[in-house]
């Protein structure tokens, strides 16, 4: 476990040193490479607004109407015995189906319980361990035009499922159980 | 699929609250949540441009290409049906690295590419040919080493440790991977058992 502590702490520095020194080898321009790249980053996270900000009221009103709580009481007697908190199930459910959707979730359940505790940590390590396979299945096939998508949708939420109970799993043995 | 769940959420909300009475409730709901969609995004800047910056000096000095050799082996083995030096093999390589180092923006068109390039190697056909349910399957697991949207909301709401999920979330995602390569490979020899019958 220490491992994946160590893990977690080193990956980005020691992956920002080798492209910088590799770079620098290389002689590019690096600051004004870094700040010409940077650029691009700004318009991302500024054209995500509408879509982030759409679902973050969604999820909010469906939290405050007491909804959310509702249906969390409901699935929370069969997931309890598992160990599995119902609190990330309808993030696992959205995962899938929307990117943002997800996102929305995932930052909400993080404000209700705290980036430290162990639904945020859950929530964090769900968010990351899958794409959004309808997503891309719509992308990528939708792009080239190809109608019989084949397994391609049992492979993509199978997987997803592997990955959802992955992330439970690993998240109860590095940070101890709920 | 989305507009449906979207619609629910909100209209579910909206009559449980007349229900239960805590219309003011969902009345601030409304603006604090539109208020933190914009703070949100706002966090997303600091470490977007920064791993973006980054990832630019990796593209330019040639380490992303680079990279990509050090897969080709693997992508081979992969993706039998692609000749090692068909354009195919390139945009897969590029949009695996792309989605590896966290540039979806940059992995989709590569993605997009590459399944040109194999539908013309399938000769035009309207279904999915095997390798393109494979890249498919490896781009739904989005296998990547740093989540940095995660880390920033993390950040934004006072995490002690906003990168200790980089380890774990590591580990779910090379375990989703791995499955799809498995389950990928299963259905596929299902698929020839069956046109065998």
């Amino acid at each position: 476990m220490a491992f994946i502590t160590a893990l977690s702490i080193w990956l980005i520095p020691i992956i920002i040193g080798l492209i910088l020194v590799h770079g620098t080898i290389k002689r590019v321009p690096t600051y004004e490479t870094f700040v010409e790249g940077g650029k691009e980053g700004f318009n991302i996270a500024i054209s995500i607004i509408p879509f982030l900000l759409g679902m973050l009221v969604a999820i909010g009103v469906f939290r405050a109407s007491g909804a959310m709580d509702m249906l969390i009481n409901a699935i929370k007697p069969f997931l309890q015995a598992v160990g599995i908190p119902a609190e990330v199930v309808p993030l696992a459910i959205i995962r899938p189906i929307s990117g943002t959707g997800a996102l929305g979730l995932m930052s909400d359940l993080i404000r209700v319980h705290g980036p430290d505790s162990y639904i945020g940590r859950l929530a964090s390590t769900l968010q990351g361990a899958t794409d959004t396979t309808f997503y891309v299945i719509t992308v990528y096939f939708g792009a080239v035009g190809v109608k019989k998508i084949g397994d391609a949708i049992k492979v993509g939420l199978l997987a997803d499922l592997v990955g959802i109970i992955a992330s439970i799993v690993i998240v109860a043995i590095v940070f101890g159980t709920m | 699929m989305i507009n449906l769940i979207w619609m629910a959420m909100l209209i579910i909300g909206i009559v449980v609250a007349a229900v239960n009475g805590r219309m003011s409730e969902v009345n601030a709901a409304i603006f604090e949540s539109a208020e933190d969609g914009v703070g949100i995004c706002f966090g997303l800047i600091s470490i977007l441009v920064f791993w973006l910056g980054i990832m630019k000096i990796a593209e330019k000095s040639g380490l992303l290409a680079k990279l990509s050799q050090l897969f080709k082996p693997l992508m081979t083995w992969l993706f039998p049906d692609v000749p090692k030096d068909h354009p195919a093999m390139g945009y897969i390589l590029s949009n695996t690295i792309a989605n590896l180092f966290g540039l979806g923006n940059a992995a989709t068109p590569m993605g997009i590419k590459a399944m040109e390039q194999l539908k013309k190697l399938n000769r035009d056909r309207p279904e999915a040919s095997r390798s393109m349910i494979t890249l498919l399957a490896l781009n739904t697991t989005g296998l990547t080493l740093v989540p940095t949207t995660v880390i920033a909301i993390r950040m934004k709401y006072g995490s002690q440790a906003p990168t200790e999920i980089v380890g774990t979330t590591l580990i779910a995602t090379t375990c989703a991977t791995i499955a799809a390569i498995i389950i990928d490979r299963f259905f596929y020899y299902r698929r020839v058992r069956k046109g065998k019958k």
